[in-house]
């Protein structure tokens, strides 16, 4: 089912928590609301669930107008960041809650309700505990039980709340490698909200950058990380250096280094921020051409498999370079700190924006 | 090398105090069972050993006496009514104060609160400045023969505004604490308002609520003061048994006085039976009224 956000705004008091945003979900996707805390991804997605209600805008479903009926009329599917499980419950019960509360002529019988609880449970893994409580597992089995009671209504569309925000690194890899098996395997409309670049772009077909209520860019996470649309794009996916810069005649500089300026503002002159990403700066010992600028080196972290450099620049603006570790042994620099080198940006991680 | 020393030390001070421990410890437990001795478990011996005094057929005449038997009555009629009723209030209030925000919020808890904090021989006249015959309502009621002070709709009145606290302070904060992530969930799910009340909020609140409702009960049944206020005192029709025990004594009727009084005893004894078996099931330990 396609999914169509038209303008929706939403106050709390003099705050907007969404502010006219216009998105559109295609029918399987998986989508990635992406922001910092406070940027609105999470009323996006109650707003999308029917848990709030529009100030402004419509909310269509396969094209019809959703946005007067409620949570209850919706048939999508919630998970709660922090699972929201019934705590009186058993797992079993859980699951079987939405098939249970269905009017009686859609209600499936007993042992079509048990059938389908414990094909579900199996499918994640969780036969064996359907008659613990929630507060009897661990925060990944509360979220996949979380996640298979969603999905026992066979809901039009999933909605997931920060699906791996409480869970340590390694429950959180497993997590995200189930839910996107499941997501191909049912190819329901999935939108989940993280502040998690990292789980953004990696699970995501598309992804929705979000700020102050705001949508800054979409796109997929490649379009996203490598054409960033905005400076808050650019600095919020992956780690970028930020360097000041003025347009002159429609060219910028990096020091002495004249980098690729977008046509959209080369016309004008003014201040400009310089993004330029970690591993798109290469170092060397020695200066063998113009494109070029020098630097000091004042730190070198060289555990795991990328060695961490923090520089200084020659006009004194402190950066960081990533780089390699059979690439930071060729350059044969020896005990580092302190001394000079010479570094060359790679254009395409070089973003210019107005400052 | 300081480092080192200072943690070599530190467990040092925990067993200096808890050196000290033992004697504080048992002249505090000590003195607070002789309090407890004194004040609550010998008058509760009285109680029995006075209503026992002139034989079990003699409390067993005072206990059956058809007066006894009318104010038992007329105590659990108006624990019928304000039990309920309470608790249908106590539910609303404390939904409307967890899940909502509305301007007079704050005023309606320390409304709640209110009857907590007047004297009930104060919340007592109030009905009777109201409803008695010099009250603001009196001649209107009068004329059309309804009584409500020296009546027993005046007792119920009473017996329902010194109670209105109990269920709604038991179950604000845990309402507030719970959230309502759960019945948005339900919700979501497909379940109805009704459906979402009785199959997830209840079963969340039910030890909080059965807590609030012994508490309601007890006090309900034992209330004295505003009851004593509105009810006229007429024996076999506006007499509770706290009143009844107060007019036997007072007519020194002293062995069927505390034969009532131990009927009131015991039903306090189950009261806290029934507090301790919610508290041991929830964990609610040491927590107070």
């Amino acid at each position: 089912m396609s999914i169509s956000v038209r303008g929706v705004t939403r106050q709390f008091g003099a705050f907007h928590a969404v502010d006219d945003v216009t998105v559109d979900v295609e029918p399987g996707e998986l989508l990635a609301l992406l922001g910092p805390s406070g940027s609105g991804k999470t009323t996006l997605l109650r707003l999308i669930a029917g848990l709030e209600i529009p100030d402004a805008g419509r909310i269509l479903f396969d094209g019809d107008d959703a946005t007067a009926r409620s949570a209850r009329e919706r048939r999508v599917g919630f998970v709660f960041q922090h699972y929201a499980l019934f705590r009186h419950m058993t797992v079993f019960e859980n699951v079987a809650f939405g098939l249970r509360v269905k009017p009686r002529k859609d209600r499936p019988a007993e042992a079509e309700i048990r059938r389908r609880v414990s094909e579900l449970l199996d499918l994640v893994h969780l036969g064996m505990m359907a008659d613990r409580y929630p507060s009897q597992l661990s925060g990944g089995q509360r979220q996949r039980v979380a996640l298979v009671r969603a999905l026992a209504v066979q809901p039009r569309v999933l909605l997931l709340d920060e699906p791996f925000g409480a869970l340590d690194a390694r429950v959180r890899q497993d997590l995200r490698r189930s839910l996107r098996r499941l997501h191909d395997e049912l190819a329901v409309t999935t939108v989940f909200v993280t502040h998690d670049q990292e789980e953004a772009l990696e699970l995501a077909d598309r992804v929705v950058v979000m700020n102050a209520g705001r949508v800054e860019q979409i796109g997929t996470a490649q379009e996203v990380y490598d054409q960033p649309a905005t400076a808050f794009v650019c600095s919020f996916l992956g780690d970028v250096n930020l360097f000041h810069s003025r347009v002159e005649r429609g060219q910028a500089y990096l020091g002495g280094v004249p980098v690729q300026v977008p046509s959209t503002h080369a016309a004008g002159a003014g201040e400009v921020c310089v993004y330029v990403r970690p591993h798109a700066l290469t170092v060397q010992a020695t200066r063998d051409n113009d494109h070029q600028f020098r630097a000091r080196v004042v730190h070198v972290n060289a555990a795991g498999p990328t060695v961490k450099l923090e520089l200084l620049s020659e006009w004194g603006s402190p950066f960081r370079v990533e780089m390699p570790q059979d690439r930071y042994r060729a350059l044969g620099l020896g005990l580092p700190a302190q001394r000079d080198v010479y570094v060359t940006p790679d254009p395409a991680g070089v973003f210019v924006h107005p400052a | 090398m300081d480092v080192t020393q200072t943690l070599d030390r530190a467990p040092a001070a925990p067993a200096l105090v808890a050196a000290e421990a033992p004697l504080a410890k048992w002249a505090l437990v000590g003195l607070a069972l002789l309090f407890l001795g004194f004040f609550l478990f010998l008058p509760l011996v009285a109680i029995f050993a006075q209503a026992f005094e002139s034989g079990p057929s003699a409390y067993w005449a005072a206990v059956a006496d058809a007066d006894s038997r009318s104010a038992f009555g007329l105590t659990l009629v108006a624990a019928l009514v304000a039990v309920p009723i309470n608790v249908i209030f106590g539910i609303a209030a404390a939904w409307a104060v967890a899940r909502f925000d509305f301007p007079g919020k704050g005023f309606l808890v320390s409304l709640i609160d209110l009857p907590f904090a007047v004297s009930p021989v104060i919340a007592g006249l109030v009905f009777v400045l109201l409803f008695g015959m010099q009250g603001y309502f009196g001649p209107w009621l009068a004329e059309r023969d309804i009584q409500i002070v020296f009546a027993v709709p005046g007792i119920l009145l009473a017996t329902l505004f010194v109670t209105v606290p109990f269920v709604a302070r038991e179950l604000i904060p845990l309402m507030q604490e719970q959230g309502s992530e759960e019945e948005q969930a339900a919700i979501s799910l497909g379940a109805g308002g009704w459906q979402t009340f009785f199959r997830i909020t209840i079963p969340n609140i039910r030890w909080g609520l059965l807590y609030g409702v012994v508490l309601l009960n007890a006090r309900a049944i034992g209330e004295f003061g505003a009851v004593s206020v509105v009810s006229g005192h007429i024996r076999g029709e506006t007499n509770t048994a706290p009143l009844h025990v107060e007019i036997l004594y007072n007519e020194y009727n002293f062995a069927a006085a505390f034969a009532v009084a131990s009927v009131l005893a015991i039903f306090a004894l189950v009261t806290i039976a029934a507090k301790a078996g919610i508290e041991l099931k929830t964990g609610m330990h040491g927590r107070t009224r």
